[in-house]
């Protein structure tokens, strides 16, 4: 299959509407408006819609809506843009309509700025919104990766009837690289939404959507399956990469485009002899508890390394207990840490412990 | 012989209503139902419920229905007309849904001409919350958030949302009617019927906006919420078409 070249943003785009995408609602912000501008001029080709809304509240209305109807349905936005779908994410988490979100993530708190961030860690994997939910949460660190994880997170959400979510930050966003694309989706082999999608109620009973009941022991059922839902998730979902880890003594812990900084620091480090190897947790949530925890076993040291105050960190605590230290370094605000720095911390940590 | 005079529409579920007695979400639900009936759409209808009283109109209208969020209906009607073009698609919302939290929502669907229809229902109060401002309600009115009485000064003015959104390009129908006599009843039906053809006919948007009463917020019998409804409501907000952009029927 042929390369491309493409930006990361436009490549998901791309993805999307190989993976049978035909619904685009969206409202401009920085660092992630080329995804949109690409859609508005790619889905009329292929008899899409795309339709620039009043706001974000009313974007992931509007995807409630157009998943109710059971087609797939995407929108992308960046950091407060997110925030303001919150309320909306959890309704489509309870009502159980598939759909996938970009958040581009830029500085914050608050306006922040338009630089690479990871801030929005915890948003994206603790809640956000209000209630018992969860997203599943895909993080890429290649524009590859965004490829191949902007159609599997079609699938997912349609597997599971979930909201389903791409975590990437400006830098994924705006970075060029070859990527080969999937093939176009037959629309035909989509998956079957007529037991449940409001589709007209012809010779049948009325399809309801609904993420209420009035009736507490009724909620309580639904919030159960849903628990069973995300238990099946932690089964089956878990993604992670593991780079040069076998022998690996010290093994940095990152997601993202953090992570493939991380790389280079580990290919530095091996240089000077010193045996470090990569953790990558590629779905954030469902979190790889388990593989890290076994890391354990052989690694003295976990080095994680975020661009926020340290969110991914209570997770990689999580999973390490009290078995083996871990250190943290991170950079904010939008300022992406460069290998050197990294592998600069990483000595004076190794330096501090023997 | 016999004639049949009532029966129950079929886009009606038979559930009962949960509506006090004397409100007039009952009459209006009715009323959509027999139009969709009447139109023969409701095995493509799908209805959007609000956050309010009308919360429950998913259950007791008899198509594929949802419960948008708060002011959002809309939003949730756009998506799946945008997505089921083929369909036919209503929101029910009351005026603080409509009016307050959802305005933007609302001016951007009918400026959009998004081919939906929308029942406005404007009772002055909010009902489900316990009777607290509306928009819409009236200067001078006391409500459990306005007890000395609605004060321009400090609460604003009371929202006309049809003469707003007459202004919007991408209205085909907007009413403002009531459901207070027999009379009124049929007009809104006829209304109703035209926003629901503005979508149909692929023409725009539509929009009834129903005078209605709340005597449990109000603190009234029904008859005298009735008549206040005339005497302070009507004057306030003056019933009409404000936009025909459908013609006559046949
Ligand atoms: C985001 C959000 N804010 C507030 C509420 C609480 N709430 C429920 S119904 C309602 C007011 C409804 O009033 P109206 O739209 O006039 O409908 P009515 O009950 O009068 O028919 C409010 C404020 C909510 N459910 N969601
Ligand atoms: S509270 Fe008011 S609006 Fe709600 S059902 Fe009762 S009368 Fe109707
Ligand atoms: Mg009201």
């Amino acid at each position: 299959m042929e390369k491309v070249m493409v930006k990361g943003t436009e490549a998901i785009g791309e993805a999307a509407i190989r993976a049978g995408c035909r619904h685009f609602f969206g409202y401009p912000i920085t660092p992630q408006s080329e995804l949109p501008e690409y859609m508005s001029k790619r889905l009329p080709e292929v008899g899409g819609v795309f339709l620039q809304t009043e706001s974000e509240v009313a974007t992931v209305n509007m995807l409630y809506g157009a998943a109710c109807t059971g087609t797939r349905v995407m929108t992308s936005t960046s950091s407060p843009g997110f925030s303001l779908m919150m309320e909306g994410v959890s309704y489509m988490a309870c009502a159980q309509l598939p759909a996938v979100f970009v958040n581009v993530v830029r500085g914050g708190p608050g306006l922040g700025d338009i630089q690479p961030a990871q801030g929005d860690y915890w948003q994206a994997t603790k809640g956000g919104g209000h209630g018992d939910y969860k997203l599943i949460v895909l993080a890429p660190s290649t524009v590859q990766e965004a490829v191949d994880l902007t159609v599997l997170a079609f699938d997912l959400a349609d597997k599971y009837r979930t909201p389903t979510l791409i975590l990437a930050d400006g830098l994924l966003g705006q970075m060029m690289e070859p990527v080969t694309f999937p093939e176009f989706r037959d629309l035909s082999t989509l998956p079957d939404h007529s037991s449940w999608a409001m589709t007209g109620a012809k010779d049948r009973e009325p399809h309801i959507i609904t993420s209420f009941d009035i009736d507490p022991y009724i909620l309580e059922k639904m919030n159960l399956e849903l628990v069973e839902k995300y238990k099946e998730i932690e089964k089956n979902e878990v993604r992670w990469e593991e780079f040069m880890t076998e022998d690996a003594e010290i093994v940095i812990t990152a997601f993202g485009t953090v992570a493939r900084i991380a790389k280079s620091v580990v290919e530095m480090a091996r240089k000077d002899g010193i045996k470090v190897g990569l953790f990558r947790p590629i779905t954030v949530w469902p979190y790889p508890y388990e593989p890290l925890k076994k890391l354990t076993e052989k690694v003295d040291l976990f080095f994680d390394v975020e661009m926020n105050m340290g969110q991914m960190l209570e997770d990689v605590k999580l999973a390490i207990g009290d078995k083996k230290p871990v250190a943290f370094y991170s950079r904010m605000g939008g300022v992406v840490p460069t290998p050197t720095e990294i592998y600069e911390a990483l000595k004076k940590e190794i330096g501090r412990r023997v | 012989m016999r004639k049949l005079l009532y029966k129950m529409p079929e886009s009606l579920s038979g559930k009962e209503f949960t509506y006090c007695p004397g409100c007039h979400h009952g009459i209006v639900h009715r009323l959509v139902a027999e139009v969709i009936d009447e139109l023969g759409i409701r095995e493509k209808t799908l209805v959007v419920a609000p956050i309010g009283c009308s919360v429950f109109a998913y259950q007791f209208f008899n198509m594929d229905g949802t419960i948008a969020a708060h002011g959002r209906a809309p939003a949730v009607a756009t998506g799946m007309k945008r997505a089921r073009p083929d369909l036919y698609v209503f929101t029910y919302q009351g005026d603080g849904d409509l009016a307050a939290i959802g305005t933007a929502e609302i001016m951007h669907a009918a400026n959009r001409g998004e081919k939906i229809t929308t029942i406005f229902i404007n009772n002055a109060i909010y009902g489900m919350t316990g009777g607290q401002m509306a928009p819409t309600t009236l200067l001078g009115m006391k409500t459990t958030t306005t007890p000395y009485g609605r004060d321009a000064q400090k609460d604003g003015y009371p929202m006309h949302m049809c003469e707003f959104l007459k202004e919007a390009k991408g209205v085909a129908y907007l009413a403002r009617t009531k459901v207070t006599t027999p009379q009124d009843v049929e007009k809104t039906k006829k209304a109703i019927k035209k926003a629901f053809l503005a979508q149909i006919k692929g023409i725009g948007f539509g929009m009834v906006e129903v005078l209605s009463t709340c005597p449990t917020n109000w603190g009234m019998d029904p008859i005298s919420a009735m008549k206040w409804l005339e005497e302070k409501m009507v004057p306030e907000y003056p019933l009409g078409i404000f936009v025909d952009k459908v013609g006559d029927e046949k």
